[in-house]
Protein backbone atom coordinates (compact mmCIF):
# COMPACT_ATOMS: atom_id res chain seq x y z
CA UNK A 1 0.00 0.00 0.00
CA UNK A 2 1.21 3.47 -0.74
CA UNK A 3 1.66 5.89 2.60
CA UNK A 4 -0.13 8.36 3.68
CA UNK A 5 0.83 11.40 4.06
CA UNK A 6 0.87 11.18 7.73
CA UNK A 7 2.86 7.86 7.71
CA UNK A 8 5.12 9.42 4.95
CA UNK A 9 5.85 12.28 7.53
CA UNK A 10 6.65 9.80 10.16
CA UNK A 11 8.89 7.70 8.19
CA UNK A 12 11.10 11.24 6.75
CA UNK A 13 11.00 12.54 10.24
CA UNK A 14 13.76 9.20 11.32
CA UNK A 15 16.17 11.04 9.41
CA UNK A 16 15.97 14.03 11.59
CA UNK A 17 19.16 13.51 14.00
CA UNK A 18 19.56 15.46 17.13
CA UNK A 19 22.28 17.98 17.12
CA UNK A 20 21.33 19.39 13.38
CA UNK A 21 19.71 22.91 11.87
CA UNK A 22 16.87 21.76 9.90
CA UNK A 23 14.65 24.17 7.32
CA UNK A 24 11.19 22.47 6.78
CA UNK A 25 9.67 23.73 3.50
CA UNK A 26 5.73 24.65 3.18
CA UNK A 27 2.83 22.42 2.65
CA UNK A 28 4.35 18.22 3.41
CA UNK A 29 7.34 18.79 4.84
CA UNK A 30 5.60 20.64 7.88
CA UNK A 31 4.09 17.95 8.74
CA UNK A 32 7.35 16.07 9.29
CA UNK A 33 7.77 18.42 12.93
CA UNK A 34 5.03 16.14 14.27
CA UNK A 35 6.41 13.17 14.12
CA UNK A 36 9.31 14.01 16.00
CA UNK A 37 10.55 12.18 18.61
CA UNK A 38 10.88 14.20 22.09
CA UNK A 39 14.48 12.93 22.12
CA UNK A 40 16.06 14.41 19.21
CA UNK A 41 17.38 17.65 20.37
CA UNK A 42 17.04 19.43 16.79
CA UNK A 43 17.08 23.51 15.96
CA UNK A 44 14.19 24.40 13.08
CA UNK A 45 15.19 27.58 11.41
CA UNK A 46 13.08 29.92 8.87
CA UNK A 47 14.21 31.72 6.44
CA UNK A 48 12.01 34.55 7.29
CA UNK A 49 14.96 34.98 10.47
CA UNK A 50 14.20 32.47 13.32
CA UNK A 51 16.61 29.56 14.55
CA UNK A 52 14.71 27.81 17.01
CA UNK A 53 10.93 27.30 15.78
CA UNK A 54 8.49 26.51 18.12
CA UNK A 55 4.56 25.60 18.23
CA UNK A 56 1.80 27.71 17.27
CA UNK A 57 0.78 30.32 19.52
CA UNK A 58 -2.14 30.35 21.84
CA UNK A 59 -4.46 33.05 21.92
CA UNK A 60 -2.95 34.98 24.42
CA UNK A 61 0.47 34.40 22.83
CA UNK A 62 -0.30 35.21 19.33
CA UNK A 63 1.94 38.34 17.83
CA UNK A 64 1.54 40.04 14.52
CA UNK A 65 5.52 40.59 14.61
CA UNK A 66 6.47 37.07 14.71
CA UNK A 67 5.54 34.51 12.14
CA UNK A 68 7.33 31.79 10.00
CA UNK A 69 8.26 31.41 6.71
CA UNK A 70 4.55 30.60 5.63
CA UNK A 71 3.31 33.57 7.54
CA UNK A 72 1.50 31.26 9.76
CA UNK A 73 2.00 32.49 13.85
CA UNK A 74 4.34 31.16 16.05
CA UNK A 75 6.40 31.27 18.79
CA UNK A 76 9.84 30.91 19.55
CA UNK A 77 11.77 28.46 21.85
CA UNK A 78 13.63 29.11 25.25
CA UNK A 79 17.14 30.00 23.19
CA UNK A 80 15.98 31.22 19.95
CA UNK A 81 17.26 33.64 17.85
CA UNK A 82 16.02 36.14 15.44
CA UNK A 83 18.00 37.76 12.68
CA UNK A 84 17.26 39.47 9.35
CA UNK A 85 17.09 37.91 5.92
CA UNK A 86 20.64 38.80 5.32
CA UNK A 87 21.96 36.58 8.00
CA UNK A 88 19.17 33.86 7.46
CA UNK A 89 20.08 33.68 3.88
CA UNK A 90 23.90 33.45 4.93
CA UNK A 91 23.03 30.62 7.03
CA UNK A 92 21.79 29.14 4.18
CA UNK A 93 23.67 29.61 1.68
CA UNK A 94 27.09 29.37 3.20
CA UNK A 95 26.17 25.80 4.23
CA UNK A 96 25.40 25.80 8.05
CA UNK A 97 21.68 24.18 7.38
CA UNK A 98 22.57 20.74 7.86
CA UNK A 99 19.08 19.51 6.44
CA UNK A 100 16.37 20.72 4.23
CA UNK A 101 13.20 18.93 3.72
CA UNK A 102 11.24 20.42 0.96
CA UNK A 103 8.20 19.30 -1.40
CA UNK A 104 8.35 18.75 -5.34
CA UNK A 105 6.60 18.68 -8.11
CA UNK A 106 8.99 17.15 -10.00
CA UNK A 107 12.30 15.32 -9.46
CA UNK A 108 14.40 13.57 -12.29
CA UNK A 109 17.16 10.83 -12.21
CA UNK A 110 20.01 12.99 -12.26
CA UNK A 111 18.44 14.54 -8.86
CA UNK A 112 17.31 17.92 -10.57
CA UNK A 113 14.21 19.19 -8.63
CA UNK A 114 11.29 21.49 -9.96
CA UNK A 115 9.14 23.48 -7.82
CA UNK A 116 8.43 26.79 -8.21
CA UNK A 117 6.60 27.11 -11.47
CA UNK A 118 4.22 25.67 -14.56
CA UNK A 119 4.77 27.37 -17.39
CA UNK A 120 1.81 29.78 -18.59
CA UNK A 121 -0.19 28.45 -15.64
CA UNK A 122 0.99 28.98 -12.60
CA UNK A 123 3.60 31.36 -11.27
CA UNK A 124 4.40 31.30 -7.48
CA UNK A 125 7.95 32.40 -7.51
CA UNK A 126 10.87 30.32 -6.06
CA UNK A 127 10.98 31.93 -2.15
CA UNK A 128 13.48 30.63 -0.68
CA UNK A 129 13.89 26.74 -2.19
CA UNK A 130 16.73 27.30 -5.19
CA UNK A 131 18.75 28.79 -1.81
CA UNK A 132 17.94 25.77 0.26
CA UNK A 133 18.71 23.28 -2.02
CA UNK A 134 22.19 25.09 -3.33
CA UNK A 135 23.28 25.73 0.14
CA UNK A 136 21.89 22.64 2.56
CA UNK A 137 24.05 20.02 3.55
CA UNK A 138 21.49 17.47 3.23
CA UNK A 139 18.49 18.05 0.82
CA UNK A 140 15.22 15.57 1.12
CA UNK A 141 12.19 15.94 -1.16
CA UNK A 142 9.07 14.47 -0.42
CA UNK A 143 6.31 14.25 -2.81
CA UNK A 144 3.42 12.28 -4.09
CA UNK A 145 4.73 9.86 -6.33
CA UNK A 146 2.50 10.26 -9.54
CA UNK A 147 0.14 13.24 -10.69
CA UNK A 148 -3.37 12.53 -9.77
CA UNK A 149 -4.50 11.39 -13.16
CA UNK A 150 -1.66 8.78 -13.00
CA UNK A 151 1.30 9.93 -13.87
CA UNK A 152 5.01 9.90 -13.18
CA UNK A 153 6.13 12.27 -11.08
CA UNK A 154 9.59 10.63 -10.43
CA UNK A 155 11.19 11.63 -14.16
CA UNK A 156 14.41 10.91 -16.76
CA UNK A 157 14.23 14.95 -17.20
CA UNK A 158 12.03 17.31 -15.31
CA UNK A 159 9.96 19.13 -17.55
CA UNK A 160 8.95 22.21 -15.74
CA UNK A 161 11.63 25.19 -14.71
CA UNK A 162 14.21 23.64 -12.53
CA UNK A 163 14.73 24.85 -8.91
CA UNK A 164 18.16 23.23 -8.49
CA UNK A 165 20.54 20.62 -10.78
CA UNK A 166 21.81 17.92 -9.51
CA UNK A 167 20.59 18.92 -5.66
CA UNK A 168 18.81 16.40 -3.90
CA UNK A 169 20.05 14.01 -1.89
CA UNK A 170 17.55 11.61 -1.23
CA UNK A 171 13.32 11.68 -2.19
CA UNK A 172 10.77 10.00 -0.26
CA UNK A 173 7.47 9.60 -1.90
CA UNK A 174 4.03 7.57 -1.27
CA UNK A 175 5.59 4.36 -2.91
CA UNK A 176 9.45 4.38 -2.39
CA UNK A 177 12.71 5.78 -1.11
CA UNK A 178 15.71 6.72 -3.85
CA UNK A 179 18.79 8.36 -2.66
CA UNK A 180 21.32 9.68 -5.06
CA UNK A 181 25.01 8.57 -5.13
CA UNK A 182 27.49 8.85 -7.72
CA UNK A 183 25.04 10.00 -10.16
CA UNK A 184 23.07 7.55 -9.73
CA UNK A 185 19.59 6.93 -8.58
CA UNK A 186 19.23 3.90 -6.28
CA UNK A 187 15.95 2.49 -4.50
CA UNK A 188 16.84 1.77 -1.00
CA UNK A 189 12.98 1.50 0.23
CA UNK A 190 9.94 0.21 -1.12
CA UNK A 191 5.88 0.23 0.33
CA UNK A 192 4.50 -2.83 1.53
CA UNK A 193 3.25 -4.96 -0.79
CA UNK A 194 4.06 -3.25 -3.75
CA UNK A 195 6.22 -5.20 -6.08
CA UNK A 196 9.38 -4.22 -7.98
CA UNK A 197 6.81 -3.82 -11.42
CA UNK A 198 4.41 -1.85 -10.21
CA UNK A 199 7.09 0.85 -8.67
CA UNK A 200 8.66 0.81 -12.55
CA UNK A 201 5.20 0.96 -14.10
CA UNK A 202 4.34 3.97 -12.02
CA UNK A 203 8.24 5.67 -12.62
CA UNK A 204 9.64 6.94 -15.78
CA UNK A 205 12.97 7.18 -14.25
CA UNK A 206 15.45 4.92 -14.65
CA UNK A 207 16.74 3.44 -11.33
CA UNK A 208 19.27 0.87 -9.82
CA UNK A 209 18.32 -1.61 -6.72
CA UNK A 210 20.05 -1.57 -3.24
CA UNK A 211 20.72 -5.15 -2.78
CA UNK A 212 19.53 -4.10 0.65
CA UNK A 213 16.47 -3.31 -0.25
CA UNK A 214 13.70 -2.25 3.06
CA UNK A 215 10.81 -1.84 3.42
CA UNK A 216 9.57 2.04 3.70
CA UNK A 217 7.42 2.18 6.87
CA UNK B 1 21.48 63.40 8.69
CA UNK B 2 17.80 62.08 9.29
CA UNK B 3 14.76 64.48 9.29
CA UNK B 4 11.49 63.54 11.35
CA UNK B 5 8.28 64.65 9.59
CA UNK B 6 4.77 64.89 10.52
CA UNK B 7 2.66 62.70 8.43
CA UNK B 8 3.39 59.72 6.48
CA UNK B 9 1.25 62.30 3.60
CA UNK B 10 4.59 64.36 3.83
CA UNK B 11 7.42 61.88 3.77
CA UNK B 12 6.43 60.27 0.54
CA UNK B 13 5.39 63.12 -1.20
CA UNK B 14 7.89 63.16 -3.82
CA UNK B 15 7.11 59.75 -4.27
CA UNK B 16 6.09 60.24 -8.06
CA UNK B 17 4.93 58.35 -10.49
CA UNK B 18 7.60 56.07 -11.70
CA UNK B 19 9.57 55.64 -8.77
CA UNK B 20 11.25 52.75 -7.61
CA UNK B 21 10.52 51.63 -4.52
CA UNK B 22 11.62 49.02 -2.16
CA UNK B 23 9.40 47.77 0.35
CA UNK B 24 10.39 45.91 3.55
CA UNK B 25 8.19 42.89 4.96
CA UNK B 26 7.79 39.44 4.74
CA UNK B 27 4.36 38.59 3.68
CA UNK B 28 2.62 41.42 5.34
CA UNK B 29 4.95 40.70 8.21
CA UNK B 30 7.05 44.03 9.01
CA UNK B 31 5.35 46.27 5.83
CA UNK B 32 5.28 49.68 6.29
CA UNK B 33 1.76 49.79 6.17
CA UNK B 34 0.89 54.06 6.86
CA UNK B 35 3.86 54.71 4.18
CA UNK B 36 1.67 52.10 1.69
CA UNK B 37 -1.10 53.97 2.95
CA UNK B 38 0.13 57.22 2.01
CA UNK B 39 1.59 55.92 -1.44
CA UNK B 40 -1.62 54.47 -2.48
CA UNK B 41 -3.83 58.10 -1.60
CA UNK B 42 -0.99 59.84 -3.20
CA UNK B 43 -2.00 58.25 -6.60
CA UNK B 44 1.27 57.94 -7.73
CA UNK B 45 1.75 55.29 -10.28
CA UNK B 46 3.67 53.28 -13.40
CA UNK B 47 5.72 51.86 -9.96
CA UNK B 48 8.45 49.88 -9.79
CA UNK B 49 8.75 48.10 -6.22
CA UNK B 50 10.76 46.07 -5.21
CA UNK B 51 9.16 43.49 -2.18
CA UNK B 52 9.62 39.87 -1.19
CA UNK B 53 5.76 39.34 -2.09
CA UNK B 54 2.70 41.30 -3.43
CA UNK B 55 0.99 41.01 -0.18
CA UNK B 56 -2.29 39.91 -0.28
CA UNK B 57 -5.02 41.38 -2.14
CA UNK B 58 -6.53 44.58 -1.25
CA UNK B 59 -3.98 45.35 1.42
CA UNK B 60 -0.15 46.55 1.76
CA UNK B 61 0.94 46.39 -2.38
CA UNK B 62 -1.79 44.68 -3.06
CA UNK B 63 -4.22 47.26 -2.90
CA UNK B 64 -1.78 49.14 -5.73
CA UNK B 65 -1.52 46.11 -7.87
CA UNK B 66 -5.26 45.60 -7.70
CA UNK B 67 -5.45 49.97 -9.14
CA UNK B 68 -2.87 48.62 -11.75
CA UNK B 69 -0.36 51.16 -10.58
CA UNK B 70 2.29 48.74 -10.61
CA UNK B 71 4.46 48.64 -13.48
CA UNK B 72 6.73 46.10 -12.26
CA UNK B 73 7.89 44.44 -9.67
CA UNK B 74 10.88 42.74 -8.53
CA UNK B 75 10.13 39.60 -6.05
CA UNK B 76 10.73 36.45 -4.83
CA UNK B 77 6.84 34.49 -3.89
CA UNK B 78 3.86 36.18 -5.13
CA UNK B 79 1.64 32.63 -4.28
CA UNK B 80 -0.46 34.71 -2.22
CA UNK B 81 -2.03 37.16 -4.71
CA UNK B 82 -4.40 35.93 -7.22
CA UNK B 83 -4.38 39.42 -8.86
CA UNK B 84 -1.01 39.73 -9.51
CA UNK B 85 -1.27 36.55 -11.45
CA UNK B 86 -3.83 37.34 -13.06
CA UNK B 87 -1.96 40.85 -14.45
CA UNK B 88 0.83 38.87 -15.22
CA UNK B 89 -0.20 36.33 -17.29
CA UNK B 90 -2.14 39.33 -19.33
CA UNK B 91 0.79 41.12 -19.75
CA UNK B 92 -0.36 43.93 -17.56
CA UNK B 93 2.59 43.82 -14.98
CA UNK B 94 6.29 43.18 -15.49
CA UNK B 95 7.66 40.54 -12.80
CA UNK B 96 10.85 39.37 -12.37
CA UNK B 97 10.93 36.11 -9.32
CA UNK B 98 14.34 35.96 -7.85
CA UNK B 99 15.67 33.68 -5.21
CA UNK B 100 15.31 34.96 -1.82
CA UNK B 101 18.46 34.91 -1.14
CA UNK B 102 19.82 36.39 -4.13
CA UNK B 103 17.02 38.91 -3.63
CA UNK B 104 18.67 39.88 -0.13
CA UNK B 105 22.20 39.96 -1.19
CA UNK B 106 21.95 41.79 -4.21
CA UNK B 107 20.71 44.46 -1.53
CA UNK B 108 23.26 44.11 0.95
CA UNK B 109 25.49 44.48 -2.13
CA UNK B 110 24.22 47.79 -3.37
CA UNK B 111 24.63 49.00 0.32
CA UNK B 112 28.00 48.09 0.17
CA UNK B 113 29.40 49.31 -2.23
CA UNK B 114 30.11 45.74 -4.13
CA UNK B 115 28.59 45.97 -7.50
CA UNK B 116 28.35 42.20 -8.28
CA UNK B 117 28.96 38.98 -6.24
CA UNK B 118 28.95 35.06 -7.65
CA UNK B 119 26.54 33.00 -6.64
CA UNK B 120 26.27 29.28 -6.48
CA UNK B 121 21.88 29.82 -5.96
CA UNK B 122 20.18 29.25 -9.13
CA UNK B 123 23.17 27.54 -11.35
CA UNK B 124 21.51 25.57 -14.39
CA UNK B 125 18.50 27.31 -14.16
CA UNK B 126 16.09 29.63 -16.11
CA UNK B 127 17.64 31.92 -12.92
CA UNK B 128 20.88 31.61 -14.49
CA UNK B 129 19.66 32.78 -18.25
CA UNK B 130 21.91 35.40 -19.46
CA UNK B 131 24.12 35.56 -16.66
CA UNK B 132 27.91 35.20 -16.63
CA UNK B 133 29.10 31.59 -15.12
CA UNK B 134 32.39 31.31 -13.35
CA UNK B 135 34.04 28.53 -11.80
CA UNK B 136 35.40 28.45 -8.29
CA UNK B 137 37.70 25.56 -6.86
CA UNK B 138 35.72 23.21 -9.28
CA UNK B 139 31.87 24.82 -8.88
CA UNK B 140 30.25 26.50 -10.83
CA UNK B 141 29.04 30.13 -9.78
CA UNK B 142 26.83 33.26 -11.70
CA UNK B 143 27.52 36.42 -11.55
CA UNK B 144 24.48 38.67 -9.55
CA UNK B 145 24.22 42.36 -9.84
CA UNK B 146 23.45 44.76 -6.75
CA UNK B 147 20.09 46.11 -6.20
CA UNK B 148 19.47 49.78 -5.43
CA UNK B 149 16.06 51.90 -5.32
CA UNK B 150 15.06 55.41 -5.64
CA UNK B 151 13.97 54.93 -2.12
CA UNK B 152 13.36 52.21 0.31
CA UNK B 153 10.19 52.09 2.67
CA UNK B 154 11.00 50.69 5.72
CA UNK B 155 9.20 49.68 9.08
CA UNK B 156 10.70 49.59 12.40
CA UNK B 157 9.85 49.00 16.21
CA UNK B 158 11.37 52.21 17.33
CA UNK B 159 13.21 54.76 16.37
CA UNK B 160 15.51 57.71 18.68
CA UNK B 161 15.36 61.29 17.10
CA UNK B 162 18.78 60.81 15.59
CA UNK B 163 17.33 58.02 12.87
CA UNK B 164 18.87 55.08 14.79
CA UNK B 165 16.46 51.87 14.10
CA UNK B 166 15.32 49.01 16.38
CA UNK B 167 12.51 46.22 14.87
CA UNK B 168 10.68 44.10 16.54
CA UNK B 169 11.02 40.05 16.06
CA UNK B 170 10.33 38.88 12.56
CA UNK B 171 9.16 42.12 11.86
CA UNK B 172 12.77 42.64 10.72
CA UNK B 173 13.19 40.55 8.24
CA UNK B 174 14.06 42.74 4.86
CA UNK B 175 14.11 46.11 6.75
CA UNK B 176 17.36 46.71 7.47
CA UNK B 177 18.91 45.79 4.46
CA UNK B 178 16.68 47.87 2.39
CA UNK B 179 17.63 50.59 4.95
CA UNK B 180 21.31 50.35 3.47
CA UNK B 181 20.07 49.82 -0.18
CA UNK B 182 17.65 52.90 -0.56
CA UNK B 183 18.92 56.12 -2.17
CA UNK B 184 16.41 57.74 0.17
CA UNK B 185 15.38 55.63 2.96
CA UNK B 186 11.97 56.60 4.93
CA UNK B 187 11.69 54.86 7.93
CA UNK B 188 7.85 54.36 9.46
CA UNK B 189 8.38 53.67 13.25
CA UNK B 190 5.46 52.91 16.37
CA UNK B 191 7.52 55.51 18.69
CA UNK B 192 10.18 57.56 18.26
CA UNK B 193 12.35 58.54 21.93
CA UNK B 194 15.07 61.26 22.16
CA UNK B 195 18.64 60.02 21.45
CA UNK B 196 20.61 58.55 24.51
CA UNK B 197 16.87 56.64 25.29
CA UNK B 198 18.00 53.05 22.74
CA UNK B 199 21.08 51.28 23.93
CA UNK B 200 23.92 51.43 21.32
CA UNK B 201 24.66 47.56 21.19
CA UNK B 202 21.34 47.20 20.51
CA UNK B 203 20.70 49.20 17.12
CA UNK B 204 19.74 47.67 14.36
CA UNK B 205 20.25 49.85 11.90
CA UNK B 206 22.49 53.05 12.73
CA UNK B 207 20.88 56.46 11.72
CA UNK B 208 23.89 56.70 8.93
CA UNK B 209 21.46 54.89 6.54
CA UNK B 210 18.17 56.50 7.25
CA UNK B 211 17.41 59.96 5.66
CA UNK B 212 13.61 60.45 7.16
CA UNK B 213 11.80 59.35 9.85
CA UNK B 214 7.56 59.36 10.52
CA UNK B 215 5.85 58.22 13.47
CA UNK B 216 2.84 55.51 11.78
CA UNK B 217 -0.49 57.24 12.50
CA UNK B 218 -2.16 53.88 12.60
CA UNK B 219 -1.34 49.98 12.97
CA UNK B 220 -3.44 47.34 11.78
CA UNK B 221 -0.92 45.07 11.78
CA UNK B 222 -2.79 42.45 9.64
CA UNK B 223 -2.05 38.55 10.13
CA UNK B 224 -1.66 36.97 7.12
CA UNK B 225 -2.54 33.30 8.35
CA UNK B 226 -3.61 33.37 12.23
CA UNK B 227 -2.50 29.69 13.36
CA UNK B 228 -3.30 28.43 16.93
CA UNK B 229 -1.95 25.85 18.64
CA UNK B 230 -4.11 22.57 18.89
Amino acid sequence: MPLTKEQLANRVAKEVKSGTYVNLGIGMPSLVANYISPEIDVTFQTENGILGLGGYPTENEVDADLTNASKQTVTTLPGAAIVDSVEAFSMIRGGHIDLTILGGMEVDQYGNIANWKIPGKLVKGMGGAMDLVAGAKRVIVMMQHTSPDGKSKILKNCTLPLTGKSVVSEVFTDFARFVFENGEMILTELAKDITLDELKAKTEASFKISPTLQILE
Amino acid sequence: MVKIYESSTEVIKDVVSGSTIMIGGFGICGIAENLLRALYNSGSDKLNLITLTAHIDGYGVGKLIDAKRVKSMIASYIGENKEVERQYFNGEIEIDLIPQGTFAERMRAQGVGIPAFYSPVGVGTEVAEGKEVRVINGKEYILEEALGADFAFVKAWKADTKGNLVYRKTAKNFNPVMATAGKITIAEVEEIVPAGELDPNEIDTPGIYVQRLVKGEFFEKKIERLTLKK
